[in-house]
């Protein structure tokens, strides 16, 4: 048998069809846009919310506001104190979570049919009637304080912080979103209570719902828990400017292996380049086993368990990065051959075979993401954050299939830059 | 806070988690066994046109031959390299050809591999996957290359972090005897000596289709899996010579034990306690199903014993948990962290874990903590159904560890039946401190930070 010549053959074989993904958006009585999808086959439902802004909403010199109040919306709401809060959603076998990132702040949901109505009336107490007491302020301002205390101390987190200052300067994604001891320390209650009325607003809200309802019962439900939220938040941050010198710069830290993240500057989602570039990163260091970094970082020297290169798209920055670990002795000629593979690729590109790789590796992958409830409710928001259009999921292999192999090496030379690939290394390397 | 509970990191590639499966249907479920002794699991989810196919081995770490610590997990890595009919790599590369990912990952009781690809290729993965379980061919250099990257994935996982040291010398000191005192990573002094003649006795012995279970999850009709798997698996030549799978097992543990780990990188000093414990045995899961509800009930999150007392009320701890993982095929154990707040020392904060075990023995269980925990443990057989690839591991594990099918649909009953003094039974049990390991992590004398 000769694997090569059956893939070759699976090449022309229809791409499966994306089974029960039937979007139906709409907007509620109410006004909100809601994109949905119904599936009866499970008795439960998937809810994402996700606000545009996050923790980038941080007022100036109140560094991890938005963190620490995303931290206690569920810690006490309406009459419930935090404990009876959590003990109400637990014999509900309902899940919330709450989370926040540079660019947005989501809460995840998942419930029951058989008691929807008992956990979404939940889950509204947190969204429109917080209680921020003191006690659980202090409480959970140890555990950040507690969180930043060792993200001092761990290789990857170190290489993570220096790399954002050095690139995003006093931008909000320059520094990590719990803030400094200093910053989270001096945060008041008043401030917890303005991060929360900035960050969480209808103007800014997106709407993913998936799996056991009708249009009919999620729009008068969702009017209901979102009705009450302001109308509008805190205006979004400014556009970020990040620098890339294309220098190699050690943090020393002592431990064993070098944790290295490097990046040049990106290309956003809506560019005209941006699927030639996706797969173009396809080959260079965003597929697997097969792409050229890791073959020749991994497979052909063993200089690491793992390298990668990804697209960052965030909404006030595009940025190229990567990152690999090598024991001290070794990470200088990693690096070395991640700067010499990132110029041969900027330099020749790829060859038809290559690009024809990772054209099916994107467009027969893409259907693997569609896996449940929860994830689908995920891609819808995230759609709708990154404008796409409804007909997206249909048309997106489309779109992949569309590049050719011109203009990937033409992306290849004008955006791939070596000179401007910038690493930050944390550890003893020995040699830089 | 994850950082501080009790490392999985034994578990590479996958994060194995004891969700239980639907206990009102099983019509999805099919099973059948092929006659060179393959055991074959269908789960049939026809929401999405996409399959996963898992091979597990029943050989992890724990089967390893004395001083060759990490070559099963060494193997994992060297079976994505040439077999007779694949080059190196092509494995992968035609998973990915085809739009699908596939990978592996190996603990102390199993090794596995798996692909989640469109359901349409099937075939062409069980026919590589097929082929690597009796026909690999290694070079030394695949030999020299491969082991440097488990060097710098040992690197990675543990060496980078005190939290994980700590954790393979705690467990080396809970098992006297037993190898799940050995990292499945292994230790590197013998990592770096495991050679081609390492790799191949242990392919030889103990990769075979008598010693091995496939699960095929997805969208797919069950004949047409059988008809795969006899094609495929069903002509290989089963291992006579594998016996009953029996390893060494632990002494009597008469002497409690202490330790203290300091390392400079730890920000954050804490205590940790853990208890040698029973774990799920075929037919016998009772015991195993009053410790997962233990767990739950002292240290699974905000509303546990632990975090009230200790979080909540006294405010002594920032972070508490308690860990029981009884999927396992010999002795298991029961693990308890707690993180002093600011002003506590680790000595006060063991003593206040003494004390609150020593409380809630004596108090008892409180019957609606029991009764949320069990609704949750209902509602997460609706959530399963809904992740395919997760009930895939499931049935996968609990196979590996000698559980039956049978087994693993009895288990959400057998934890539903479980009551208050069946539990307080199990605590009083498990809660000896001849069979315990205690913990101290912190930095080095004199370190200020």
């Amino acid at each position: 048998m000769r694997v090569f010549l059956l893939a070759a053959l699976t090449w022309l074989l229809a791409l499966p069809a994306l089974a029960g993904v039937d979007i139906n958006a709409f907007k509620t009585a109410g006004g909100l846009t809601v994109w949905h999808v119904e599936d009866r086959s499970i008795p439960f439902v998937a809810l994402e919310l996700r606000f545009r802004g996050g923790a980038s909403l941080d007022a100036e010199g109140k560094r991890g506001a938005t963190n620490l109040m995303t931290g206690l919306i569920e810690e006490g709401a309406g009459e419930l104190d935090s404990q009876a809060f959590a003990k109400a959603r637990d014999a509900l076998a309902a899940s919330f979570e709450f989370d926040v990132s540079d660019d947005t702040l989501t809460v995840s949901a998942r419930f029951l049919t058989e008691n929807r109505d008992e956990a979404l009336a939940l889950l509204r107490t947190a969204l429109v009637d917080p209680t921020f007491d003191e006690a659980s302020i202090e409480r959970v301002r140890r555990q950040v304080a507690s969180s930043i205390l060792s993200k001092e101390k761990d290789p990857s987190d170190i290489a993570s912080a220096s790399f954002r200052k050095r690139i995003y300067g006093d931008h909000p994604y320059g520094s990590d979103s719990s803030g400094t001891m200093e910053s989270l320390n001096a945060l008041t209650r008043d401030d917890l209570i303005a991060a929360f009325k900035g960050a969480i607003a209808r103007d800014r809200i997106y709407i993913g719902v998936v799996g056991d309802i009708s249009e009919a019962d999620l729009g008068p439900m969702l009017d209901n828990l979102l009705g009450e939220l302001p109308a509008t938040g805190a205006p979004m941050p400014d556009k970020a400017t990040p620098a890339f010198d294309g220098k190699t710069t050690v943090v020393p830290y002592a431990t064993p292996q070098s944790v290295a993240m490097f990046g040049q500057p990106g290309l956003p989602f809506d560019h005209p380049d941006y699927f030639a570039a996706y797969l173009l990163n396809v080959t260079l260091g965003g597929g697997g086993f097969e792409s050229r970094l890791m073959t020749e970082v991994r497979e052909k020297r063993g200089l690491t368990y793992g390298v990668y290169s990804y697209l960052v798209g965030k909404d006030g920055a595009d940025v190229w990065m990567g990152n690999v670990q090598s024991a001290n002795n070794r990470v200088a000629e990693a690096i070395a051959v991640v700067r010499s593979e990132w110029a041969r690729m900027a330099e020749s590109g790829v060859t038809a075979e290559e690009l024809q790789d990772a054209k099916t590796y994107l467009t027969g992958a893409y259907p693997l993401r569609f896996d449940g409830n929860g994830p689908i409710a995920n891609i819808l928001v995230g759609m709708q954050i990154q404008g796409m259009p409804l007909d997206y999921i249909a048309t997106r292999n489309d779109r992949v299939n569309a590049v050719t192999l011109e203009q990937v090496n033409r992306v290849a030379r004008e955006w791939l830059n070596p000179d401007l690939l910038s690493f930050t290394v944390v550890g003893q390397p020995e040699g830089l | 806070m994850r950082r501080f509970g009790l490392s999985v990191s034994a578990v590479f590639g996958a994060l194995l988690t004891a969700l239980p499966v639907s206990a009102e249907k099983h019509d999805f479920v099919s099973t059948f066994t092929l006659d060179n002794g393959l055991d074959v699991v269908v789960l049939e989810d026809h929401r999405a046109p996409v399959v996963t196919q898992m091979l597990w081995y029943r050989a992890g770490s724990a089967d390893e031959w004395p001083g060759t610590s990490g070559v099963a997990h060494f193997l994992e890595h060297l079976l994505f390299k040439a077999t007779d009919k694949l080059a190196s790599g092509e494995l992968s590369a035609t998973v990915a050809r085809n739009g699908g990912r596939d990978n592996a990952f190996t603990s102390y009781d199993y090794t596995a591999y798996y692909q989640r690809v469109a359901a349409d290729r099937l075939e062409l993965m069980m026919r590589m996957e097929s082929d690597r379980m009796t026909n690999i061919r290694l070079t030394e250099e695949d030999i020299a290359t491969e082991r440097e990257v488990i060097i710098e994935e040992r690197n990675q996982r543990t060496e980078n972090s005190p939290g994980a040291l700590f954790n393979e010398q705690q467990r080396a000191a809970q098992y006297l005897n037993h190898r799940y005192g050995v990292p499945v990573i292994g230790w590197r002094h013998e990592m770096v000596t495991l050679d081609l003649d390492a790799a191949m006795a242990f392919y030889k012995r103990f990769y075979a289709p008598n010693n091995a279970i496939l699960v095929v999850a997805g969208d797919v009709e069950p004949d047409a899996v059988k008809a795969l798997a006899e094609q495929y698996y069903g002509v290989l030549e089963p291992n006579p010579e594998l016996g009953p799978r029996v390893r060494p097992s632990e002494p009597p543990q008469t002497a409690e034990r202490r330790m203290i780990f300091r390392d400079a990188r730890v920000a954050q000093p804490y205590v940790t306690r853990s208890y040698l414990a029973p774990e799920r045995d075929s037919g016998a899961q009772e015991t195993a199903a009053a410790l997962k509800l233990l767990s739950d009930l002292l240290g699974g999150g905000t509303t546990s014993y632990m975090a009230e007392e200790l979080q909540f009320k006294t405010q002594q701890a920032v972070y508490t948990s308690a860990y029981y993982n009884g999927s396992t095929l010999d002795d298991t154990s029961f693990s308890f962290v707690v993180v002093p707040a600011e002003g506590h020392s680790l000595e006060d904060a063991e003593a206040a874990l003494d004390k609150l075990l020593v409380d809630y023995i004596e108090r008892g269980v409180d019957q609606e903590a029991l009764d949320r925990i069990k609704m949750q443990l209902r509602a997460s057989q609706t959530y399963a159904r809904d992740d395919v690839s997760a009930l895939a591991n499931q049935y996968g594990q609990a196979l590996a560890i000698g559980l039956t099918v049978e087994d693993v649909q009895a288990w959400p009953d057998v934890l539903q039946a479980v009551t208050a003094d069946d539990i307080i039974a199990a605590a009083k049990a498990l809660i000896r401190p001849e069979s315990s390991v205690t913990g101290y992590i912190m930095p080095p004398k004199g370190d200020a930070s």
